[in-house]
């Protein structure tokens, strides 16, 4: 069980915009967690992966930060098994490469540009997820 | 300025990911788990992040140019294909397996928690296996 968190979940959805629309007003940019991380590792000329380093640099920052202010890490659990965590990441990593993004760049940024191509995606992987959880909680786990 | 400008920007990011639940697998799972022990809370997350970026882009995308930039990058392609609705099917998959999207993960590292650690580096090997994948077919358009 995890408790019913709409006001935290709403401003932090909020502080996401947020950045999202930060980053389009000052760098021109979409902000997908993809697209940071997949030009990072492709490298390219160094303004451009300067740029994807230090935004990279503030998200990890982010929970020292928050344990910093209030004294505790955030909430982190994983009712998972290590080899569910590397077959989830090796999928995850192969859709958002062919789909061309995930929850931030297609989910929020492409959704507020009600870009169709986004609204599809997001369809696409919203359906898959909740048909994955049911099929490995209540087929197979249940 | 436009490094630190993205660093703090960063930061929010992260910031919001840690405080709206989306770090949490326990939470993410949870909320695709309405057959089971459902927790809506994202959905309130997704509706946070549209409250502010919906009239913040309209805002922002009527001005000429962004501030450290001759001009804004927005995706040119508007092709609804099978590549776009598989692949972020099977992202989809993905992230249920594991709890993890990418844009929680990364912020996720920064707690140093072997979770997060082991499923940034498969999700970077899966990278890796497309764009092999994309080079292969590539070569041989016949058999794409």
């Amino acid at each position: 069980m995890t408790s019913f968190t709409p006001l935290t979940s709403f401003a932090g959805g909020m502080l996401i915009g947020l950045a999202a629309v930060l980053l389009m007003a000052f760098h021109g940019r979409i902000f997908g967690a993809t697209g940071i991380l997949s030009g990072l590792l492709r490298g390219g000329d160094m303004r451009d992966w300067s740029l994807r380093a230090a935004l990279l640099a503030g998200m990890v920052l982010a929970p020292g930060l928050v344990l910093l202010v209030t004294g505790n890490w955030p909430a982190l659990d994983v009712p998972v098994s290590m080899t569910a965590i590397i077959g989830g990441g090796l999928l995850v990593g192969l859709g958002v490469s062919y789909g061309g993004g995930c929850t931030s760049g297609h989910g929020v940024c492409g959704n507020a540009r009600f870009s169709r191509r986004s609204i599809t995606a997001t369809l696409s992987f919203m359906a898959t997820a909740f048909v994955t959880v049911y099929v490995t909680r209540h087929l197979i786990g249940g | 300025m436009r490094l630190l400008s993205a660093l703090l920007i960063g930061l929010v990011f992260g910031i919001g990911i840690a405080t709206s639940g989306m770090i949490n697998p326990a939470k993410v799972l949870n909320f695709f788990d309405i057959a089971g022990t459902w927790d809506p809370s994202l959905a309130f997350v997704m509706g946070g992040a549209l409250a502010v970026a919906i009239p913040g882009y309209r805002l922002v995308l009527a001005r000429k140019a962004p501030r450290f930039e001759p001009k804004f990058q927005l995706p040119d392609t508007k092709l609804i294909d099978m590549k776009l609705v598989a692949g972020s099917g099977l992202f989809g998959i993905g992230w249920a397996i594991a709890g993890f999207c990418p844009g929680a993960a990364l912020p996720a590292l920064g707690t140093l928690r072997t979770e997060a650690l082991a499923f940034v580096a498969s999700m970077i090997l899966g990278l890796f296996i497309a764009r092999g994948l994309k080079a292969l077919a590539a070569r041989s358009p016949q058999s794409a």
